[in-house]
């Protein structure tokens, strides 16, 4: 316990060293939001957004989305980096666990996506006039259910990736697909055919349906978080069979 | 007393590649125990295996007691390691490591007095990537020592540094004995071999072509002395008939005679009676060098 609060303390400290990583932390979801909003407005039309003003609604579909890149893109990166650089064979020769190494990257992933959703919130609450969400609550248990859905794939990937460009482009080519087609990019009434059916492939989908239902109507989406969950058990599974320390 | 690392008959392949074909040896507590041989020879994969770090494929490995394949998260906390090809994050501070590495046992040593006594004392507060590579070096070392390991494994940690480094880097190793930690030491350095272990295996092409400290292996493999002075009396034929003595050539003034054991101190009192006092009396003996190549060459079948 001792060595996981140390490792995710050093790793927060470190990932704090970085600063483009910050600003595009911390930038990443308000410039997602500035332009989204600027092409879209926030007039509802009730064929789009089931009725929601498109701001209102991707307000939690950006969250997802930001969850998303720590997930995908933070997390590989810096694995893969660690273990091409011998830090993980620095840490494995010292009997670091796996589930330290493994739990302070989700611990830090987990505080960053929460300081990179909270200014989303704020600022579209602020800036655009978007109602609170309905129920705090639940918001707050699916963004950790999100978010540790996307730490798990996110160290998935990391584990399976040798190098840390490899895991960039495999990464950044995951959120990209995730951002078109997840819900947080086109409407998702416009995706129909083969979009449709990778709209139902990428996790991102149902992130974004479980954050709206809680913000939205301050309901529990119970099969969306159960499919979350499943993709974060799985991908946990595979860790744990497959890592690779060098 | 048990040693503290017995290997017998280990092997280990990647795939087609034989890394270790079969290699055997014991280290005593408190030594300084080399493992010699060139790039490729399997001296890493060794001592990766011995702390569990890759499986075996073959042979009995003990390390203070331990099987390193089935508890080698057991070993690895009790043995100190310094590795080649690994690293710390850049950004990392000098002080953040020691504290984050003392944080994985219970029974760390304090490392504000570890920090201090590898002279890292100045630097806590700076950056992994802004430390020289003999100030990585003595970080390294430290981290190793963090968890008061009873045996350290240290490979290849003058590779790369420059000689005043390297100086530095054996007096860490023996600083390291004295403080009573047993020293698995591998290296490519014959100098650094011969003027550190106090016993050594030599390795090539996966096996242990020779093991002994370093004079015995040179007294039993390069027994070969070679004794020069320069005299004006012509006769020294009397030479021949000291103990030991094989050859003895003469050029001008200068006289060279070879020959085995005792020759120095032989010839030296022959001489003396013949009334030749010579003042540049010298005597070269082989080094560790000399019988490294002569065992790695006659293993390779060369003559």
């Amino acid at each position: 316990m001792i060595a996981l609060r140390k490792m995710a303390w050093v790793e927060l400290k470190l990932f704090l060293r970085e600063p483009l990583t910050v600003v595009f932390a911390l930038v990443l979801p308000l410039i997602i939001l500035v332009v989204m909003s600027a092409v879209f407005g926030n007039t509802p039309d009730p064929e789009f957004y089931r009725g929601y003003g498109p701001v209102d609604f991707y307000t939690p579909a950006y969250i997802g989305l930001v969850v998303g890149a720590v997930g995908v893109v933070s997390i590989p990166v810096h694995l893969a980096g660690n273990r091409e650089r011998g830090v993980l064979r620095r840490f494995r020769a010292s009997s670091v666990p796996l589930g330290v190494v493994v739990g302070a990257e989700a611990l830090v992933s987990l505080a960053i996506a929460l300081v990179s959703s909270v200014v989303l919130a704020v600022c579209a609450m602020l800036g655009y006039d978007v109602g609170g969400p309905a129920s705090p609550l639940l918001l707050v248990a699916a963004f950790l259910w999100t978010a540790l859905m996307f730490a798990a794939l996110g160290v998935m990937l990391g584990s399976l990736i040798p190098t840390a460009r490899a895991a960039q482009a495999a990464g950044m080519l995951l959120w990209f697909l995730m951002l078109m087609m997840g819900g947080a990019g086109p409407p998702p009434e416009t995706l129909t055919g083969v979009l449709g059916l990778l709209a139902h492939a990428v996790p991102l989908t149902y992130a974004c349906r479980l954050l709206q239902a809680a913000w939205l109507e301050g309901g529990w989406a119970w099969a969306d978080a159960g499919i979350v969950a499943a993709i974060g058990v799985a991908a946990s599974l595979v860790t744990i069979r497959l890592f690779r320390w060098e | 007393m048990a040693p503290v690392v017995a290997v017998e008959h280990l092997r280990k392949a990647y795939g087609a590649v034989t890394a270790v074909e079969d290699i055997s040896f014991t280290v005593e507590e408190g030594e300084i125990f080399g493992l010699l041989g060139p790039n490729g020879a399997g001296k890493t994969t060794t001592v990766e295996c011995l702390q569990g770090l890759r499986k075996a494929d073959g042979g009995t490995l003990r390390v203070l007691g331990l099987d390193p394949g089935t508890q080698g998260r057991e070993l690895r906390g009790r043995v100190g390691s310094q590795l080649q090809e690994s690293a710390l994050p850049d950004r990392i501070r000098v002080w953040e490591a020691l504290d984050l590495f003392a944080s994985l046992t219970p029974r760390a040593a304090d490392w504000r007095v570890l920090m201090e006594q590898w002279g890292l004392a100045g630097k806590g507060r700076a950056s992994f990537a802004s430390l020289s590579g003999g100030q990585r070096q003595r970080l390294f070392v430290a981290l190793a020592l963090v968890n008061e390991p009873l045996v350290v494994f240290l490979d290849e940690m003058t590779t790369g540094l420059d000689p005043a480094a390297r100086r530095v880097a054996w007096d860490l190793v023996e600083a390291i004995r004295a403080r009573g930690t047993t020293v698995v030491l591998v290296t490519h350095f014959m100098d650094e071999a011969e003027r550190l272990c106090d016993r050594l295996a030599i390795v090539d092409e996966g096996r242990v072509v020779a093991t002994g400290s370093p004079q015995a292996l040179i007294d039993l493999h390069a027994p070969q002395v070679l004794v020069r002075f320069s005299t004006a009396t012509p006769d020294v034929d009397f030479l021949f008939r000291v103990p030991g003595v094989e050859t003895v050539e003469r050029r001008g003034e200068q006289v060279e005679v070879a020959g085995t054991g005792a020759v120095l101190a032989l010839v030296a009192s022959a001489l003396v009676e013949h009334r030749i006092v010579p003042t540049d009396l010298r005597a070269e003996r082989a080094t560790l060098e000399d019988v490294f190549l002569r065992l790695t060459a006659r293993s390779r079948g060369a003559a």
